[in-house]
């Protein structure tokens, strides 16, 4: 119960982004209204960017000691991950619609977003495809990190560089306190750790009922 | 200090006769590099006659890079299992793993060089020159040659330690290769465009690193795919 505080937090802050990021006003921009999207889509964004950077940690993890249960947390924090980028897209899918007239357009920044889902799909498939235990999760581990270091470049790196990007918060974040207004600042923030958080949650769960399995297959 | 030296010194002759080996290899069995060269020039030529007369400098630089992806995948992914699991493990007795990889990183590019040029050639042949910026089109063609080469070795090798890996090679390599691809085409495009060298330093530095990390990366892990 007491060490569960942080599952509760994750739905007040969630319930309270929701809520006040239906009702909190926004400056009065080009986008206007959908500038809300920032509350669901970002801060799943960054629930993404938190689980594959936990994936990426445990894998190394693994690496140095063997411990089957570290494989176990980084191939479930990826498939968090791979939940919430499909998530982020999908959202970001649905404000393009009204903002751009098209839900998919040729932009650096989107491709980086389906590129790192392709990307962690194939891990996926790759752990599918080796059925010794050890195999899989060493071979796993050595993609995960190798994959992880090529897509922050091709997300991280290369829109900047490209220039040429459509999609908000090309020259600085957008997220960063002195680009975002303080009214949205009040419930941007509590949302994404609320979204962070829900991903560590949803992790935990999993990993919970993977090792289960494990327990019932023995 | 000494021993550092002494490792490097090893390495040095190790991969030296590794690589005399695959060179030994393939030319022992000449039908896989003849079946490299003949899908490359036959891929050329298909395009060729699929696009008959509508090639632009954009259509040129998208097709010479696809064609040189398709082949670079073909002809690396049999770095790890053309010879036999027992062959490995000799290797594995008698050489580090860390050789090992640099060795096969180091072939593939001589391999993916040859190809490359090759490549270029066959499309001045058939679709006619669009380069203008030759000296930074051949920059690019070693510096993909060494990207092409250090990601997919590696990628060959993580699909060879599972089953169906030529399927995987493909599914594995594809998004991985392509922030280096993106950047490769980039490149390219403005040798294409112009005989102007400015603006191009922060991709050229992005290629650069790109290549160092993937090969520091590449002797970082793959020991641990090495040894079972």
């Amino acid at each position: 119960m007491q060490k569960d505080w942080w599952k509760y937090l994750s739905g007040v802050l969630l319930l309270y982004g929701i809520i006040f990021g239906f009702i909190v006003d926004v400056p009065d921009t080009m986008i206007q209204q959908t500038m809300r999207n920032l509350f669901f889509h970002v801060g799943m964004w960054f629930g993404m960017f938190a689980m594959l950077i936990t994936g990426f940690i445990y894998s190394l993890r693994y690496l140095r000691k063997f411990n089957e249960s570290e494989d176990i947390i980084a191939v479930e924090a990826v498939n968090v991950g791979l939940m919430f980028g499909f998530l982020g897209i999908f959202t970001g899918m649905i404000w393009a619609n009204f903002t751009w007239g098209a839900p998919w357009v040729k932009d650096p920044k989107l491709n980086g977003a389906a590129v790192g889902m392709f990307i962690y799909l194939a891990y996926m498939i790759l752990r599918g495809s080796i059925d010794d235990v050890h195999k899989r999760a060493k071979v796993g581990a050595v993609y995960n990190i190798f994959a992880f270091f090529l897509w922050i470049v091709f997300v991280l790196v290369l829109p900047k560089l490209a220039g040429e990007s459509i999609h908000p918060g090309k020259d600085s974040p957008p997220v960063m306190p002195m680009n975002l207004d303080p009214s949205m600042r009040i419930v941007f923030y509590p949302a994404m750790v609320g979204w962070i958080l829900l991903g560590f949650w949803i992790m935990n769960v999993r990993i919970r009922i993977r090792k289960l399995r494990l327990k019932i297959e023995d | 200090m000494l021993k550092c030296n002494i490792t490097i010194g090893m390495h040095y002759l190790e991969i030296k006769y590794l690589v005399g080996k695959e060179i030994r290899l393939e030319l022992k069995q000449k039908y896989v590099l003849n079946g490299i060269l003949l899908y490359l020039v036959s891929t050329i030529f298909v395009t060729y006659l699929a696009f008959e007369d509508a090639i632009t400098p954009e259509t040129w630089n998208s097709l010479f890079w696809i064609i040189l992806l398709f082949v670079a995948v073909n002809g690396i992914s049999k770095s790890f299992v053309q010879e036999s699991p027992a062959r490995h493990l000799y290797y594995y007795t008698i050489a580090s793993p860390q050789a090992v990889i640099l060795s096969k990183i180091l072939y593939n590019l001589f391999l993916m060089a040859i190809l490359s040029l090759l490549a270029f050639s066959f499309f001045l042949l058939l679709m006619g020159n669009k380069v203008v910026n030759v000296p930074l089109f051949l920059l690019t063609l070693v510096l993909g040659s060494l990207g092409l080469s250090s990601v997919l070795t590696m990628v060959a090798a993580i699909a060879s330690r599972a089953s169906h890996n030529f399927s995987l090679m493909a599914i594995l390599s594809f998004p991985i290769v392509l922030p280096l691809l993106a950047t490769l085409m980039k490149v390219s495009r403005s040798a294409l465009n112009s005989m102007d060298w400015s603006g191009l330093s922060g991709l050229l530095v992005i290629l650069i690193t790109i290549n160092v990390a993937v090969i520091a990366l590449a002797y970082l892990l793959f020991p641990y795919l090495w040894k079972d």
